[in-house]
């Protein structure tokens, strides 16, 4: 307990802080997916939770890029429970690790 | 829960009343992280200063190293920002805003925030570090956010001990675990929204704190605006955003947070062989030792002579004993002078005066912790990118 300390005096700003609702505007995205065979159907089924960016900035350096690929997409369907059209699975992976 | 049709909704509402302001000029400029495929946006959001920009939706915002240099507490509006699911927050009615304590308590209890303001408040200064920070100097490279050394941030965190809360509420015998939600929302609602959760003794030992202050101003929005757990010596991952569900329950949470994701190698090192597959893994908890040079970046030139090195330290909350620097490459260690103690959880400053004769210099820095810990000199690897704490290495010439 020798961290915390006792601090009655509300800082100021705190003290003042408002009644007022707040309203925070994110930026627009600008991260596209870069071209390639299946663009479409892997923009389709990415982009509904997460902007492109998610896949820009993954490790291109890996051993194997389809196994790395495979694994995102089995991840996002399994784990993040993205609803996925079975057939789509192999072209998105396709896609993937031939575009990234 | 949204749904999608309704988060889309949400996400293009315009400004009301108090907001920020419309964002025009989004990417200012880039940088390029020291690892494959590190090209970065520099970004502007609403409350902060240019920042890496690392992923926009959900956004994950990255500290501009140099940052680090300027002293031991982390600006908000510089201070990273990691978000799991696109379902962010972005309006907030304070005086709306309530907390719910519920499960296994004897008073269930909604406090509201002006509610827990007049609680008697505690302030602490502690590191916040993301699990997968320094994710992108994994070898062999993982999957997951390709961040830097800069999701991490120092703060002097202002608000009420978890405790309090939870005695007003009455912890009730046989409680195991203590769960923590937010107001982030995900996408789909197939996705596990993010809950966390620590042990009921954890949740009660008076410094898990709920805040509302941070840094002497309220909470930025993108840092979990009006409330967030503190769980000082923990990875980032505890310290919920937007904090407004306790639960507690009698046995060990199980949501998909806690028992599959943010897990770690059950080894001593909590690491394997790089590229293997651990037999046994735990949920991720105390930071690990880490240190950094901040005064000078990898490849500067210096101007040969005396010049003073210096940096921070931190570790998962036993405070630092010491700090070693070494200018050629770790063959020889020189203590350093400590700075200031702000606690056992935060940063702690260090430097050192050193004389660089003309010529290439490989240097490195090395804490130890109170309970002995130090930071290996080769990386350990787990598969998921957590802990990174290998000794740094910063080259620079002298001429």
């Amino acid at each position: 307990m020798d961290c915390l300390s006792s601090s009655p005096a509300a800082l100021s700003s705190l003290a003042a802080a408002g009644a007022s609702p707040i309203s925070y505007e994110l930026p627009p995205e600008t991260a596209a997916f870069k071209p390639g065979p299946n663009l479409e159907t892997a923009r389709n089924n990415c982009t509904g939770c997460h902007s492109a960016d998610y896949v820009n900035t993954q490790p291109r350096n890996v051993k194997s890029k389809r196994d790395f690929w495979q694994a995102e997409v089995t991840k996002m369907i399994k784990l993040y429970g993205a609803p996925i059209d079975e057939s789509d699975i192999p072209k998105i992976v396709d896609y993937l690790s031939s575009t990234y | 829960m949204l749904d999608r049709r309704e988060w889309m909704k949400r996400a293009g509402m315009a400004a009301l009343a108090t907001g920020f302001g419309s964002v025009k000029a989004l990417a200012v400029d880039t940088v390029t992280m020291p690892f494959e495929n590190g090209g970065r946006p520099l970004v502007r959001y609403p409350q902060k200063r240019p920042m890496i920009g690392l992923t926009s939706r959900p956004p994950q915002l990255e500290t501009p190293f140099s940052i680090f240099n300027d002293g031991p507490i982390t600006p908000n509006n510089v201070f990273f920002v990691r978000y799991h699911l696109a379902g962010v927050p972005l309006n907030i009615d304070p005086d709306k805003f309530t907390l719910e304590i519920k499960g296994k308590v004897d008073r269930p209890l909604k406090l509201s925030l002006k509610e827990i303001r007049k609680l008697k408040a505690v302030e602490l200064v502690a590191v916040n570090q993301c699990s997968g920070n320094s994710r992108g100097f994994f070898d062999p490279r993982v999957a997951g956010g390709q961040l830097g050394n800069g999701a991490m941030g120092n703060a002097r965190w202002h608000g009420v001990p978890l405790k309090t809360a939870l005695d007003m509420a009455g912890v009730q015998q046989g409680a195991k675990q203590v769960t923590f939600n937010g107001m982030d929302t995900p996408v789909m609602d197939t996705t596990p929204e993010f809950v966390k959760a620590l042990d009921v003794d954890h949740a009660l030992d008076g410094e898990v704190m709920l805040a509302y202050g941070m840094n002497g101003d309220e909470l930025p929005v993108l840092n979990g605006f009006p409330l967030r757990l503190i769980v000082p010596g923990y990875y980032g991952t505890y310290w919920v955003k937007h904090l407004n569900e306790i639960n507690v329950v009698d046995g060990e949470f199980d949501g998909f947070w806690m028992k599959t994701a943010y897990r770690i190698p059950n080894t001593p090192c909590n690491c394997v062989e790089p590229g293997t597959t651990p037999q046994a893994m735990i949920p991720i908890n105390r930071l690990t030792v880490r240190s950094f040079i901040t005064s000078v970046a990898n490849g500067a030139k210096l101007k040969a002579g005396g010049t003073t090195l210096k940096g921070i330290a931190f570790d998962g909350g036993k405070g630092i004993k010491e700090i070693a620097v070494s200018t050629d490459g770790g063959k020889t260690w020189t203590p350093a002078k400590l700075g200031k103690d702000l606690g056992k959880y935060s940063f702690r400053e260090w430097k050192l005066p050193v004389k660089l004769a003309a010529g290439r210099y490989e240097l490195k820095v090395r804490a130890t912790s109170n309970a002995g810990e130090t930071q290996p000199a080769e990386p350990r690897w787990n598969p998921a990118g957590y802990l990174r704490n290998v000794i740094e290495t910063v080259r620079v010439s002298a001429a």
